[in-house]
């Protein structure tokens, strides 16, 4: 399968790779996918309090090239915007901007669920989880 | 000596050409281009030697006689000449046909296409190491069974299947065994009397001879095998395969087999030392992989692990310099992992972290270790940016966790 320029970019060098303090109050969680499907991504944002924008963002992916780069191009996209332009973050602007083909679209999915939830785990934090926020179930051990 | 990338360790897929198969090959092309099937002039009579010759060294290679050997275009033909070919002449006496779930497409669809016509066909499960377990094959046996379509060794992980056992209880039941041979014949002894075969498949690009030419071995003599012919036309190979035969392919397809004979059994020892030195580097340097099925009933130029939690697809982009094959789904364009490796039981997420690796006659020990130590680097990095290693070294049990599953 060829990868597009930009996926390899990001599988080579992928930006914000790592883990951010889950307790911490600020931050917010999301883990999607499963191991059993081939993908599993976990994305992290921390959030300052007092502007609402997206301080700090991580990933971690299991998964195929397109799946890594998926995430790793959501964390630099999450990056000083606030959390309510973060959830306006769709899934076909990754496919855009990676060239992903049709096989791939749901790595670019993944990556819009995986901002969704942790905004959603974020806004649970603090309380002020909006209702019309796509809440995800979060995996439990 | 410097490595010459990409590294080809991908010999399960496909085989180079020997250059001695390439040389026999040619005067066939341009100066003894005859039809094999022309009586009449030296032309067609000198195909017609090439192709009898050849037919002998096929033969030889397998234990049969060349009067048991049909040229086909490849192993798929042969299958599905093999197991329709059964079905439709054996009709009357039953329409009943066991296989196994572990087997190449070319036997399970063609199997999936006779049920459908009226057969039944019971797909036998495999044991963790891959291997099917002869009680479950003898209680599956019915008066009405008619073949039985177990492979000699995977495709996928190596391992090699109880044959002489099966042939036993094959022939005990008054039942045809037919056996998808191309990824043992050439490589390791194969002998259809010794293992009571009474149809095998073979294909000449497996053990170094050219894309689009393979044969099916029928048994003549106790029992003698009968076949519908799937393809209609002129009669050749003695009615059961029609088609002006591909003489030149047949002549290379000839002498890889002479090769293999002569040289199978040093491949084998030296690849067999090469390939456990993989295996025994990649241990070295990391913890938790797998080998998927039996090591000990196993192709000595085959290995299969698992490298629990790196998804196959994105550890093939990081040995790029490096051919091999991954049971992982995203290689290809089904979304679900290897059928081979789901039915071990090994879960499907240690089948996503699957490569397959297929060393052959001009591998090195240079490129051995060389991919042994890019997979470790790979792998590593990978697992670093895993959350599934993050959690499985936080003590979380992974296969206790709920996962959303979309």
């Amino acid at each position: 399968m060829a990868y597009s320029n930009k996926v390899i970019d990001h599988y080579e060098n992928p930006r914000n790779v790592g883990s951010l303090p889950k307790e911490d109050p600020n931050v917010g969680t999301g883990l999607v996918g499963a191991p059993e499907c081939g993908d599993v991504m976990k994305l992290q944002v921390k959030v300052n309090p007092d502007t609402g924008v997206i301080d700090d963002a991580k990933f971690k992916t299991f998964g195929c090239g397109s799946a890594i780069a998926s995430s790793s191009l959501a964390t630099e996209w999450l990056k000083g915007k606030t959390v309510d332009e973060a959830l306006a973050i769709k899934n076909t602007d990754i496919v855009t901007e990676l060239s992903l083909p049709p096989v791939k679209i749901h790595c670019s999915v993944l990556a819009e669920d995986a901002i969704k939830a942790a905004i959603s785990d974020y806004k649970k934090k603090q309380g002020t989880a909006a209702k019309d926020a796509d809440t995800h179930a979060q995996p439990t051990a | 000596m410097a490595i010459k990338l990409p590294i080809y360790l991908d010999y399960h897929a496909t085989t180079p050409v020997d250059p001695r198969v390439v040389d026999a090959m040619l005067p066939y092309f341009t100066e003894y281009f005859g039809n094999a099937a022309s009586r009449n002039h030296p032309f067609g009579w000198a195909a017609e030697e090439a192709v009898e010759k050849a037919r002998k060294q096929v033969a030889d290679l397998i234990g049969a006689n060349a009067k048991e050997i049909v040229f086909t275009s490849g192993a798929t033909e042969s299958d599905n000449l093999a197991i329709k070919g059964v079905a439709e002449m054996y009709r009357e006496k039953g329409n009943h046909i066991i296989t196994a779930v572990t087997e190449h497409k070319a036997v399970i669809d063609t199997c999936k296409h006779l049920e459908k016509d009226g057969y039944r066909v019971t797909y036998l499960p495999v044991q963790k190491d891959g291997l099917i377990n002869l009680d479950e094959l003898r209680a599956a046996i019915t008066p009405k069974t008619i073949l039985i379509t177990i492979m000699a060794a995977n495709n996928e992980i190596g391992v090699v299947q109880p044959l002489a056992a099966i042939g036993a209880i094959a022939k005990e039941k008054g039942v045809l065994f037919h056996t998808d041979a191309v990824q043992m014949v050439g490589k390791v002894p194969f002998n259809v009397n010794e293992l009571k075969v009474d149809l095998a498949s073979l294909t000449a690009h497996k053990l170094y001879g050219p894309k689009g030419v393979g044969a099916l071995y029928v048994r003549r003599r106790n029992p003698r095998v009968l076949l519908s012919p799937i393809i209609d036309g002129g009669g050749h190979e003695r009615g059961m395969r029609s088609g002006t035969l591909n003489v030149p392919g047949i002549v290379g397809f000839g002498k890889a087999a002479e090769l293999c004979s002569q040289e199978m059994a040093a491949d084998a020892a030296r690849l067999g030392k090469l390939r456990d030195r993989l295996n025994e580097r990649l241990h070295k340097s990391l913890d938790e992989i797998y080998i998927n099925g039996s090591m000990e009933h196993r192709l000595p130029h085959n290995l299969n692990i698992s490298f629990a939690y790196v998804e196959g697809e994105s550890l093939l982009m990081g040995i790029n310099d490096v051919a091999v094959s991954s049971g992982s789904a995203c290689t290809s364009a089904s979304l679900e992992p290897s059928y081979v490796l789901k039915a071990l039981g090994a879960g499907d997420d240690l089948a996503h972290s699957s490569i397959r690796f297929g060393l052959g006659r001009w591998t090195t020990e240079e490129e051995v270790d060389y991919v042994a130590d890019k997979l470790a680097t790979v792998v590593t990095r990978l697992r670093e940016m895993s959350p599934l290693y993050e959690l499985a070294k936080e003590g979380v049990d992974l296969s206790t966790m709920q996962w959303q599953v979309n």
